[in-house]
């Protein structure tokens, strides 16, 4: 027994010795970058480093009425500093995006501020430089854009925002986009796993049925577009779809459409859908198949002799035993619409974009890092959460490739 | 088959599944065949001309052909994709080989979890991955390295090759090992003279999937790749992108020949994978 337990033992140590290097590897390069990007979204000290004394005065500062004369000199003084060190730029950035017109504002003023340095009052010079400086809400967005560690990144992709007083308010409705985003994401990708499942059950049912050889022919068809290259398939539906491309060049030739209404079919939500239809729907056809490749053929010949319609054997017998694979197709081809990212970014256009689209746009443009990585976060939850129920439902291990 | 089934048995409905089967199969199929022939277009457009369907010589050409392999863009672009691709492979089929042996070993504790950390960055969203990793090569310094894309890609790759081989030693005989070590050899020896040569058409599956995810891999590469790692995808990303041109037609061509051949490479792997030995 106690030898039978050493050798045991022994093998579970075998066993992870070979699982570690493998496991080390993700965790450094795949599993550290994005919990640092999760830190990027909550912490974000380059403010506070940029601009301590100001932060420091301004922490004793009651925030009802502006801050005195000392406060104001010393943040004029370290505004002058940060800009002869060509730094304010992008802290102004950063406090912009918490008042609007504060970046002009800063530098506007580091500028008049170096180029006469006041002689008697800072606050009445700063006033005089830019009004906003007589604003309460200017000093407010410096306090806050100090913060180091702050929810406001996670509180913006909600489409929230702190008030003066710090109490969480919903953005105006112009700046409302992120969660109907988000929304309209998930209900996309509903859409396309429902357009998937649609195509995918009758067709993987032909296959798991047919006589081998047939079905070996017929799967090839289905693993072909599975291996070609995913641009190579954008640039097939860029061809297809485009204004002047083939499908409205043939509907135009049959008469069906007239040369001045050829359909946009690209570059919007339908452009977006149908090829990501086309990517996806491999990832429904091949666990229905190889779910539905176990289900004798003789309990739909079962229920027919027992009575039952052709409908009644199909919902009440057949169905039920491809549940799995229903399953595991529709979560697969859920979890990756969510997140998906090249299709839209190529035949989306403007309004088939989806929420990857934005992480992107701020990773990219606007370089707002600290909301592109809780965008992410957001994002990372939820496939993380589905991905969670697929290994409880499904089972990691039943991942199959191509079939 | 009783009177019941064959009254159920309506041949119209199986004419209408039919139907139905051929008409997905064709929207799975159609666009990526119709590339191919608008590639030998001779004018740059994106549809079939007149001259085309009237089959006429003149109206079919190689020129995107010549422009592709003659001018100095898409050749790089595949030795890059080709290094890339090859050095991902290679480290993703190593680490990932080892660990599904490990996983797959009865002994194994916490086997599920682990088995879900490795498989994360297949079904982790590119785009949140790319963004992560952007960050963090180049805080590390290596941003824009080639270094960076491939263990970036090894990452991907891994997955595929820990499914692939894990998926060939479902089969596997543990009572093999036990025979290997009652005869001698140490567990050394029997890796590579038992488990590896039986699981091998699985390894070189994984291998090639690991190869063609990274070959095909354009986000990653846009976010921590620089001017010097302007692979075959984001040659194509940035045709697509900005000027489309029928050249793009032509590699597509390439790639979809690539792409059967990958194909046929897996099904002749997968016919030789052990199977009669359990």
């Amino acid at each position: 027994m106690a030898i039978a337990l050493k050798r045991w033992n022994r093998q579970a140590l075998g066993a992870a010795l070979l699982v570690a290097p493998l496991a080390i590897f993700v965790a450094v390069t795949f599993v550290a970058p994005l919990a640092a990007m999760l830190v990027r979204s909550v912490y974000q000290p380059a403010v506070a480093e940029a601009l301590p004394e100001t932060l420091a005065a301004l922490a004793e500062w009651d925030g009802d009425s502006l801050p005195d004369e000392e406060t104001f000199r010393i943040a004029g003084a370290e505004f002058v500093a940060l800009d002869e060190r060509r730094a304010l730029g992008s802290v102004a950035t950063r406090v912009n995006r918490l008042q609007s017109g504060m970046r002009s504002t800063l530098l506007g003023t580091a500028r008049s501020l170096a180029a006469e340095t006041p002689a008697a009052s800072w606050r009445e010079a700063m006033i005089a430089a830019d009004a906003d400086w007589g604003a309460i809400e200017s000093w407010l967005a410096i306090r806050r854009a100090g913060e180091v560690i702050t929810p406001r990144y996670y509180l913006n992709a909600l489409d929230l925002d702190r008030g003066g007083a710090g109490e969480i308010v919903v953005q105006p409705e112009d700046r409302r986009i992120y969660v109907s985003l988000l929304l309209r994401t998930l209900l996309i990708s509903i859409a396309i796993t429902g357009i998937c499942l649609l195509l995918a059950y009758p067709l993987a049912w032909l296959l798991a049925h047919a006589r081998p050889r047939r079905a070996g022919l017929l799967l090839l068809l289905v693993l072909v577009p599975f291996w070609t290259s995913l641009l190579v398939r954008t640039t097939s539906w860029i061809v297809l779809l485009q204004n002047q491309g083939v499908i409205n060049d043939l509907l135009v030739t049959l008469g069906i459409v007239a040369e001045q209404q050829r359909l946009a079919l690209i570059y919007n939500m339908t452009g977006t859908i149908v090829a990501m239809v086309h990517v996806l729907l491999p990832f429904m056809i091949l666990p229905l198949y190889s779910i539905m490749r176990t289900i004798p053929e003789r309990h739909m010949q079962a229920a027919a002799s027992l009575g039952a319609s052709h409908w009644q054997a199909l919902r009440r017998v057949y169905w039920p035993q491809s549940l799995p694979g229903v399953a595991a197709g529709s979560l697969l081809v859920f979890i990756l619409s969510i997140g998906y990212y090249i299709t839209p970014a190529l035949v989306g256009g403007r309004t088939g974009q989806l929420i990857s689209s934005m992480i992107a746009y701020h990773m990219e443009q606007s370089l707002n890092w600290g909301l592109a990585a809780a965008l992410g976060g957001i994002l990372l939850l939820l496939v993380g959460t589905l991905f969670f129920i697929y290994d409880r439902l499904v089972g990691i291990d039943r991942m199959r490739l191509g079939g | 088959m009783s009177a019941a089934a064959r009254r159920n048995h309506n041949p119209l409905r199986g004419w209408l599944h039919r139907c139905f089967c051929a008409a997905v199969l064709i929207f799975l199929v159609a666009p990526v065949l119709v590339v191919i022939p608008l590639s030998f277009n001779a004018e740059p457009y994106f549809t079939f001309t007149e001259g085309m369907l009237r089959l006429e010589a003149d109206a079919w050409s190689l020129r995107w052909y010549q422009n592709v392999l003659g001018e100095g863009r898409w050749l790089p672009a595949l030795g890059k994709s080709l290094l890339i691709g090859s050095g991902a492979a290679l480290i993703a089929t190593t680490l990932g080989t080892l660990a599904a042996i490990g996983l797959n070993s009865p002994a194994m504790p916490g086997r599920g979890a682990v088995m879900a950390l490795l498989i994360s960055p297949m079904v982790t969203p590119i785009i949140i991955t790319a963004a992560g990793m952007s960050f963090f090569y180049s805080d590390l310094g290596l941003g824009q390295t080639y270094t960076a894309l491939i263990l970036a890609h090894a990452v991907l790759g891994a997955p595929f090759v820990v499914i692939s081989v894990s998926a060939s030693l479902s089969g596997y005989n543990h009572d093999l090992n036990r025979a290997a070590a009652n005869l001698g050899a140490d567990w050394w020896t029997t890796l590579r003279r038992v488990q590896l040569p039986l699981i091998a058409p699985g390894v070189f599956t994984g291998a090639l999937f690991a190869f063609a995810a990274s070959f095909d891999e354009v986000v990653v590469v846009l976010f921590i790749g620089g001017p010097d790692q302007r692979t075959i995808p984001r040659e194509m990303w940035s045709g697509i992108r900005e000027q489309i041109s029928p050249e793009i037609l032509a590699v597509a061509t390439f790639l979809i020949a690539f792409a059967v051949l990958l194909l046929a490479a897996v099904n002749w792997l997968r016919q030789r994978d052990y199977a009669g030995v359990s």
